[in-house]
């Protein structure tokens, strides 16, 4: 808060301690932007697809290339977190599981389900690949 | 506005040491967060190494000590001792609370004590609080009624005054909002958890006749919408209260009235 007064700003990120619940809220915020990135890369497969066969050839070689895969994996971590950290804030929205121990259960239950979907889908695409 | 990085008038700096605890059989280190508006210098951090035998058991037993016996130039605010005043509120060992609950043995290590995080300090561990009280005084903390005054009191049935539990508790040390990044970013318009959950009080409140306007008052994206379930407010809470549902509550009715 700028304060005007020449007092100093007493310490904050510096010094606060880490917070699991924390941690979650700021992963959601950056995921968030991480899949409207992923986004631009589906679009540009897409986009490829209906331009033509060298163009789609061209996405197509891009994303299978380790690095392309890579985003790709990145991608899924970030829908998935951000698909279940959503029905998270959904049931917060109903006022309920805002207790502390529901509220630090409930972020365990994301961090597993993200981890569980993203290697379950990895499996099953690579599997039909 | 986000802005991660301390002003360069804000930086914490390395201060003295005060060794007191000649020949102790349990010493502890307390490094406290020091400024001066009469030196014209950057914070420091000043470490006090005492004996814990010359004291009682709270972080704030530790604090007075050192006011009296090793530096009478620390200041803090401090009263009732007991968690009901809220006027020892700072950030002891990473988190906020009140210096009077807090053991000084729930502390592994050295214990690190700042004031109140982004705040500005009016000296030492001493957070200038006149936004966050009129902020307070925004949200009209009393009974509103339109109807006769009654000849009685207004009475209020149990189940109605069972709804106020959990939020008249509330001793406005601004622990909370002050732990929350949401208020550290926006508290120039966020309200912050610790006013909405006052708010909340006035709302729920069967004897109040104002809800909508109090609604009203809120219904705004930063009053009330910079709350974004970060749960540091909850956990921060020396009186065990949970802003953090106060404010969902909120939210709830804003979607009720629609």
């Amino acid at each position: 808060m700028a304060n005007g007064s020449g007092r100093p700003l007493s310490p904050h990120l510096q010094i606060y301690k880490f917070q699991w619940t924390m941690a979650l809220s700021i992963t959601h915020r950056i995921m968030g932007v991480g899949l409207a990135v992923g986004t631009l890369l589906l679009t540009w497969w897409l986009v490829a697809a209906a331009v033509g066969p060298d163009a789609f050839a061209r996405a197509q070689g891009f994303i299978g290339s380790f690095f392309g895969m890579l985003l790709m994996f990145g991608w899924s971590i970030a829908l998935y977190y951000h698909l279940c950290n959503g029905i998270r804030h959904l049931i917060w929205d109903t006022g309920k599981s805002l207790e502390l121990p529901d509220a630090e259960r409930g972020a365990k239950i994301v961090i597993v389900a993200t981890a569980v979907l993203t290697v379950l889908t990895w499996i099953v695409g690579l599997a039909v690949w | 506005m986000v802005e991660f990085n301390l002003p360069a008038n804000s930086k914490v700096g390395v201060g003295k040491t005060v060794n007191v605890a000649n020949g102790a059989k349990r010493a502890k280190s307390f490094k406290i967060y020091r400024w001066s508006p009469e030196d014209g210098q950057n914070p420091r951090v000043d470490t006090y190494v005492v004996d814990l035998d010359k004291f009682g058991p709270m972080i704030l037993d530790a604090i007075i000590y050192i006011k009296n016996q090793v530096d009478s130039t620390l200041t803090f605010r401090r009263s009732c001792r007991e968690g009901i005043c809220g006027s020892c509120a700072m950030n002891i060992d990473g988190t906020n609370t009140l210096a009077c609950l807090k053991a000084i043995d729930e502390v592994p290590g050295d214990v690190k004590i700042y004031p109140l995080p982004h705040m500005p300090v009016v000296k030492d561990l001493v957070p200038d609080l006149n936004h966050v009280y009129a902020q307070l005084a925004s949200i009209k903390p009393w009974l509103q009624t339109q109807s006769p005054a009654p000849s009685r009191e207004r009475l209020q049935s149990p189940e109605d005054r069972a709804k106020l539990d959990g939020l008249y508790e509330c001793i406005l040390c601004f622990c909370c909002s002050t732990s929350c990044p949401s208020y550290w970013w926006n508290g120039d318009r966020y309200l912050g958890p610790s006013i909405l959950l006052q708010a909340y009080r006035w709302i729920v409140d069967s004897r109040d006749e104002m809800t909508g306007e109090r609604l009203d008052n809120l219904e705004d994206p930063f009053r009330l919408y910079r709350c974004h379930t970060i749960m540091n407010c909850t956990k921060a809470c020396p009186k065990g209260l949970n802003p953090a549902k106060a404010i969902a509550e909120i939210k709830k009715l804003m979607v009720v009235r629609r």
